[in-house]
Parts: C-alpha cells; structure tokens; sequence
C-alpha cells in the first residue's frame, strides 16, 4: 500500500469513503509517523492519540452503517494549540495555561467534529501567537523540516512543521498578523488567511481580537479549500462574525484559472530588506500569471509602508487589555498564594512567572500606548494608519481583482538568529499585516526554492472582503502550473527526515 | 517623542501587573525604546483629516433573547480554578487587615 502519510486529504477522504482504506489505518499511520519525527520536528505539544483513535473507529463504523459521511471524514488534522478542546489540554504555548484543561470546544473544533476530521493533536506556536519563528514558545521551538536548524516561522509554526514533516495533511493556524500565511511560506505549504470573520473567534485565546482570524493549512490547494468550507461560516457565539454564505472556495480551488483576471503587483514590497532570491521567484511566478492569460499591472499602496508600526501598537494594545484576563484567579498558573500576598501581589507573580517575554513586552507596549498622554500619539495615530491602509485596498480593488506580493522578505532564517532582536524579528511580517489591519483574505502558496539557499518561497495572493474564492482561483492555477514545470510537489524537495 | 526609561518600564510594568526582575527592567528598557522609536512613525501620515479605524467590519450590537439555555455546570465552570471553596473561585485577601 502507497505511504498514507504523503496523500493529500482530498485522496485520504476518497479512499476512507470508498473503503480502500479505513480511517484507523490512515490514523495508526500518522501516529506512527509523529512518533517517528517529531522528538527531532517538535510540531506537536500534545498528541491525543486516543481521541484521534476513538474518531477514527467512529468514521469506519458510521460507514459500515452506510451513513453519510463528511467530505473530510477520517482525514487526520493537526490543531494549534490556540482552540479550546473539551477534555484536551490548551496551552496557547504558555506556561500560564500549563495543565489547563477547557470545558468547552472552539466552534472550529466542533465543525471539524461534526466533519469527522481526526484530531490528531495540539501543535506548538509562540505564547499566545506573539512571534514569528515559535521560539517563543514556552516549551521550546519546532524545527522547519527542509533544514531543522532553522525556523518553520510563527506563529504557526507547529502547524507548517506537522505539514511539512507530513505528521498530517490539515492543519488549523490563527494569523493576526501573518501567522498562517508566514508559515506557510517559509515552509512551502498552503496557508489561507480568511475575510475577517469569516471563521469564528469563539474558542480561540484572544490575542488581538479585532485582526486575530484562524484559517486552513494544508499541502495542496484543493486540501485548504476543503479545510475551510468546513470551518468556515456564522457562528452566533461570535459577534464579529458575518451573516453571509461561504464564498465557494472548493469550486474555486477545482477551478484554477486567470485568463482575464486583473492581478495587480504591490509596488511597496520590494527592495532593500528583501531576498534577492525571494524576489526572483515572485517575479517568475508574476510572469507565469502574465501566460496564463492574466493582466498584470503594479499597484501602489503608499500606506502599507506604515503597517508594521501601525500593526505594533494596534496588536500591542488589545494585547494588553485582552490578556487582563490571566489574574491568576478564575483558571491558569497561580503563583505566591502563601497567606503572605494580596490578591493584586499574586496576579502580578503569576503573570511575571508565566508570561515570557516577547508577552511582556507587548503587554507593556500596549499599556504605553494607551496611557493618557500618549494614547493620541499613538493607539490614536496607528488607528487614523488603519483607516489609511483600507483606503489603499479599496482604491487598488477598484483597478484589480486580486494583489500579490512576497508572502515574506526572506526565507527561513536560523533559530536563534532573530531571538533576542524583536524589531529584526517583526520585519517577518512586513507583507502580511495590511490585509490583517484591513480585514481582508490571503493566502500563502509555496513558488519554488530561493536560488541562495534552497529555501521555498511564498507568494502571497490578496482579495477583498468576502472574495476568498478568487484566492483559491490563482492559487490552484499557480500550483497546476507551477507542477507541470517541476514535475512534482515542492515538497518532494525537502529533505527526508 | 521622548524615548523611554527604566522607571517608566517599571511603571508600565506596575499598571500592566507584572512583577519584574531588577535585570529585565533594563532589558526592557532598551528593547521598548527601540520599538516605540520604530512604531513612533505612525503620526507622520495621520493627518487631522483623517478618521480613525478601530475594527475591520462596521459592529453592531448583536442582541439575542434573554432566556435560560444549557450551559456549564459549576463543576465545569470551577474545573480550572487554582482553588475553589463552596463552589466558588477562592482568592488571596482581596482588602487589607485595618
């Protein structure tokens, strides 16, 4: 029998259904390969292989039964450890929630119930999705498998690594301000970003609550496409959540075409600070899109040079006020509760002992930025930032249909590298923040390997609110065409672990 | 705008409750300092003429009727608490003695 382990979840669930195969297998399969790779791959916090076991002898009953199963059905999932997961430990990668166990499920981790997708486990991401590299991480970093000595980017980074190291065909991210897509990038895999509220919130440790949107991870198109009607849709437990039908992402992503789509080329991402081998791949797959019968032009942004700093008091200051709710009181870490302390003592050792400190940092970031005296300077300013930012998309919408741009200005850099620079570490992110100020979809999908270093490179595909299926258009155009030159999946690349 | 001190760091470290050591204060000083010069560019384009955005999408109130539905027990609301006493989330002293 072929390596379950290397089919796409759109084949996985076709062979589930017809009964080539039983979910169980697929399952053991998995498991066998985490505990294969990930002591040298870390993508996994916690692996919940009973679970995992007990849904997949679910899925084979229900189809022995002959009832109707779900598109994903026995398709084995890796969760970032982000979403609450009733009876299974949830740690935001924190030592603040070490040993927490949620007496609820996220929306997201129902409707992949309800999917029958496998849960396989929690997978690692940098505290409380603060970081780009998950060097953050309360319990140390995951490795990118294309070279386990460098960063599989963040804050996902757990969930490209499981993707990657083919420990799972699905992965679920969370990017506030590029932590799917970043990953993906730098890790040549898929990874989409929806329109903001597009998936529901309830159930995902809040971070930055007007830009954090969890989204799909997968190896092909097709697979995130699936992913995401799956997870995707109004949730009345979420009150930033849209009132409106699923763009239909499936029957974009069976439909990868460009001919006459308007696709329009960031101007401002580019230059120094960038990869010449980045940029190479960009402008060969900008190229490819020009072939394939697209009409290219470049598009200014003039304010997107503003975003990272508007992104860096805007993320700090929810941050500040979301985290408020860690007091050491209700669930969590408590830390000096010895007689001796007050109540206000022990919330502040608590927090000094479980938090580290690209949290702190932001914590304190964000209570600067919005303590009287310079709350206009600042939260004020990168909030005018914002309004300036979605002005430039609605102006650039109004000339094309799609925008790309570098997912990222590098590849995979080394771990330890950008550690101890937070402002080195931010300029990860440079590409990915508009769309998250703005509240737009985009997507990562892998265009090659850097010439330099033979790393992948990511191109990065925006379109408006709502239009997530026109990212699921390119992107399957892109792959098919990119696969046909190559002969194979990027990820046929990477080194065998 | 004015950079940022040790002692404005252990202030924001007070209002943001966090306990910090003596070392990381000067840790921290030099790193904020560095961000907030960085972020400090915000009001370079934002004008008096233009609004502010706090949130992508135009909220509303979302509003549902006020009844009675299945939700956690108190075993499972208190099932995370570091420590409970008659079905409460038992705290340190809250007031002082006097």
């Amino acid at each position: 029998m072929a390596d379950l382990t290397r089919l796409t979840a759109a084949r996985t669930a076709e062979m589930i259904a017809s009964g080539e195969v039983t979910a169980v297998e697929v399952t053991e399969a998995h498991l066998a390969r985490i505990d294969a790779v990930d002591e040298k791959v870390h993508a996994f916090l916690h692996v919940d292989r009973e679970g995992a076991l007990a849904k997949a002898r679910e899925v084979d009953a229900k189809r022995a039964r002959g009832e109707q199963l779900g598109p994903l059905a026995g398709v084995p999932l890796a969760l970032k450890d982000l979403f609450t997961t009733k009876g299974v430990p949830t740690t935001v990668g924190s030592k603040i929630l070490e040993g927490w166990i949620p007496p609820y499920d996220a929306t997201v981790v129902r409707k992949l119930k309800e999917a029958d997708v496998v849960i396989l486990g929690k997978t690692n991401m940098d505290e409380f999705a603060m970081g780009s590299s998950t060097e953050n991480s309360a319990y140390g970093p995951s490795g990118n498998p294309w070279d386990l000595t460098r960063v599989p980017g963040g804050s996902g980074g757990g969930s490209s690594a499981a993707l990657t190291a083919y420990e799972a065909p699905l992965a679920i991210g969370t990017d506030t301000g590029g932590s799917i897509r970043q990953p993906a990038a730098l890790t040549g895999t898929v990874g989409v970003k929806p329109t903001y509220g597009g998936v529901s919130r309830y159930g995902m440790v809040a971070f930055s609550s007007s830009l954090d949107q969890g989204g799909p991870c997968a190896r092909t198109v097709l697979d995130a496409a699936l992913l995401h009607s799956v997870i995707a849709g109004h949730d009345e437990m979420d009150s930033t959540s849209i009132d409106q039908p699923v763009p239909d992402v499936v029957a974009a992503a069976r439909n990868g075409d460009v001919s006459g789509l308007r696709v329009g080329v960031v101007t401002e991402f580019r230059g120094e600070g960038y990869q010449a081998g980045v940029l190479q791949r960009v402008d060969e797959t900008v190229e490819l899109l020009r072939e394939l019968g697209a009409e290219v032009v470049e598009v200014s942004c003039p304010s997107f040079t503003k975003a990272l700093a508007a992104y860096y008091l805007i993320a700090p200051s929810e941050c500040s006020s979301n985290l408020a709710r860690f007091d050491a009181m209700r669930y969590g870490l408590r830390v000096g509760d010895d007689g001796e302390h007050s109540a206000e003592e022990v919330t502040a050792l608590t927090r000094e002992a479980g938090f580290g400190d690209e949290v702190k940092r932001r914590v304190m970031l964000g209570t600067y930025a919005l303590s009287s005296g310079y709350y206009d300077a600042y939260y004020g300013s990168a909030q005018k930032v914002r309004t300036l930012i979605t002005r430039d998309f609605e102006r650039a919408f109004g000339q094309v249909d799609v925008l790309v741009s570098p997912t990222t200005p590098t590849t995979a850099f080394p771990i330890g590298e950008r550690a101890d620079d937070p402002m080195a570490m931010y300029l990860a992110d440079l590409c990915t923040i508009p769309s998250n100020l703005a509240g737009n979809a985009a997507m990562s999908v892998p265009i090659g390997l850097a010439e330099e270093d033979g790393l992948p490179v990511g191109l990065q595909i925006i379109a408006p609110a709502m239009a997530d299926d026109r990212l699921y258009r390119v992107g399957a155009a892109l792959e098919a065409a990119h696969q046909a030159r190559w002969g194979h999946p990027l990820l046929e690349e990477a080194p065998s672990l | 705008m004015p950079g940022i001190s040790r002692e404005e760091v252990a202030h924001l470290a007070r209002l943001a409750r966090l306990e910090l050591k003596a070392e990381e204060l000067d840790h921290f000083a030099a790193q904020l300092d560095d961000i907030i010069g960085a972020v400090a560019t915000v009001s370079d384009v934002a004008a008096e003429d233009v609004p502010p955005t706090s949130h992508p999408l135009p909220l509303t109130n979302v509003m549902r009727p006020d009844e009675v539905r299945p939700s956690l027990t108190p075993e499972q609301a208190l099932s995370g608490a570091p420590a409970q006493e008659q079905q409460r989330f038992k705290v340190p002293q809250i007031l002082g003695e006097d």
